[in-house]
């Protein structure tokens, strides 16, 4: 084989240095070391309101929130809150023209300016928004979908008013069984399914479901859902409409795709089946399930043989709250109770710290389990399912004792 | 200035909080940045920049794990019956080949 011709590697030379330009934004980010690799992600800085993010999907975009940044406290910062649209996100909002529609089995249709929107009671809920696949990276056999490491969640105190006040001025008719909402994002290919998602009208009536205008005390960047969002504590991220501007009351469960078919998990404990498992009947997606972190440690941290080590996290009960944080130092043979920071309510993240006696000089495997107020405590083993949902098995961190 | 009345829902105790008030809404317009990534060389890849950039960037496809090609077929089929990606027959089978030559297991 000839060598490669001057122009040949000129013309290679010109490519390498175009695409250096496409991706002069991107740093280096996180190795998520995925079961089977391909772990390794950029970090992005050029997404409109947005910090540093670990980019996972430029367009539609998908960026998740770099790991060391939830061990600044409870609440996630808006710049720093994960991103994840099916569809393109809308890139307008005219705030004058803008109207929450709610319609179908009501007495009375509404159509509600952003001002309007303001004169109902003014409510607040800090709540954990989780996408359902989080965490999607470590499940064993691979699944596809969103690769997310464990940063597809936030916290954030949202601001708002309760979606059951904007449903009593609109009079729900007793036939109502589902309320299905949507935001302004539409799909890219005009027969595409546009991204709807309901409750059940029981569900969609509990009165901490908000429309929030505000998220950590400011309004919701664009790529948040702005200018309003559906926030469904306890349940998972998939219901949380952004750009929320319509709200169609059912007289039928919802047959569309993102319910009938997408989003589905298996109805067994933990939504756990064996890869090929036949036979499973399926379910909407629904109430989030207690998990806990370390946040002041990465995996290989180095600690000092026979100290006391300092250990930080968050935790969260899923639906509930916070009951019991323990940590181990042994791989969970042996427990300890962490202590338990401020209570911000039962869909907030809870921080946990304690101090952990270290072994003798090796590798010692950290763990934190969580235990919320219904008694649930994190599994030991892995749930799987084929869409790579609900993981909340114990986290556990390989750390060097030296 | 209107004082607004608050409630702190979720909480166990009758405490009343002040809900932070309204934000003022302003129209706006946001950009967001070009794809990050690019299909790297392999069989038809002129056949995967023509068709998946249309609806999603490369990097959806690059950051999946190494899937078999029936599960690459899957995703096609569902790209197309679903979400109605304008794919013809001949440029699907296209994409799964080029799918599995660059991305499943050895």
């Amino acid at each position: 084989m000839s060598a490669p011709s001057r122009r040949a590697l000129l013309a290679q030379a010109g490519s390498m240095l175009a695409l250096a330009s496409t991706s002069s934004l991107a740093a280096t980010g996180p190795d998520f070391a995925f079961p089977g690799g391909n772990g390794a992600r950029p970090l992005a800085k050029d997404f409109p309101q947005k910090g540093s993010m670990v980019l996972q999907r430029s367009r539609p975009p998908l960026l998740e929130t770099p790991f060391t940044d939830f061990d600044s406290g409870v609440f996630t910062p808006n710049e720093k809150f994960f991103v994840r649209w099916h569809w393109a996100p809308p890139s307008d909002v005219d705030t004058a023209s803008f109207r929450l529609k709610v319609h179908g089995q009501v007495e009375r249709e509404l159509s509600l300016s952003l001002s309007e929107l303001a004169q109902f009671q003014r409510v607040e809920i800090a709540a954990v928004n989780q996408c359902s696949g989080n965490s999607r990276g470590f499940f064993e056999p691979r699944v596809p979908g969103a690769q997310w490491g464990n940063g597809g969640m936030g916290n954030a105190r949202w601001t708002g008013v309760r979606l059951s006040d904007v449903l009593d001025k609109a009079g729900v008719k007793s036939g109502a069984v589902a309320a299905r909402f949507s935001g302004l994002d539409q799909p890219t290919v005009s027969e595409g399914p546009w991204f709807r998602k309901s409750l059940n009208i029981d569900r969609a009536r509990q009165p901490e479901v908000i429309i929030a205008t505000a998220m950590n005390g400011k309004p919701l960047p664009m790529l948040n859902g702005y200018p309003i969002r559906l926030v469904v504590p306890g349940w998972y991220s998939t219901y949380w409409i952004k750009a929320l501007n319509d709200v169609e009351l059912l007289d039928a469960p919802d047959d569309n795709y993102w319910m009938k078919t997408a989003y589905l998990i298996p109805d067994t404990p933990h939504a756990d089946i064996k890869p090929g498992q036949a036979g499973v009947t399926m379910v909407p997606i629904n109430r989030m399930v207690p998990r806990s972190f370390i946040t002041n440690l990465g995996a290989g941290a180095k600690l000092k043989a026979r100290s006391s080590a300092a250990l930080r996290g968050l935790a969260m009960g899923g639906d509930c709250g916070v009951a019991k944080v323990e940590v181990s130092a042994d791989g969970g043979q042996t427990w300890s109770d962490a202590k338990l920071g401020r209570d911000e309510g039962p869909y907030s993240f809870r921080q946990w710290m304690t101090k952990i006696r270290m072994p003798d000089a090796g590798t010692a495997m950290l763990a934190v389990r969580c235990t919320n107020t219904k008694g649930e405590v994190q599994p030991d083993k892995a749930n799987w399912n084929p869409s790579g949902f609900m993981r909340n098995v114990v986290e556990r961190l390989s750390v060097t004792v030296i | 200035m209107r004082i607004l009345a608050a409630a702190l829902i979720g909480s166990v105790t009758a405490t009343a909080a002040m809900a932070a008030p309204a934000p003022a809404f302003k129209s706006r317009t946001i950009e967001l940045p070009a794809d990050a990534a690019v299909f790297p060389d392999g069989p038809n890849v002129k056949v995967m920049t023509q068709n998946c950039l249309a609806c999603h960037s490369a990097d959806m496809v690059l950051d999946q794990p190494l899937l078999p090609r029936a599960t690459w077929a899957a995703e096609v089929t569902k790209m197309r019956n679903v979400y109605k990606a304008p794919v013809s027959d001949a440029d699907a089978a296209l994409i799964v080949d080029y799918l599995a030559a660059t991305h499943s297991p050895p």
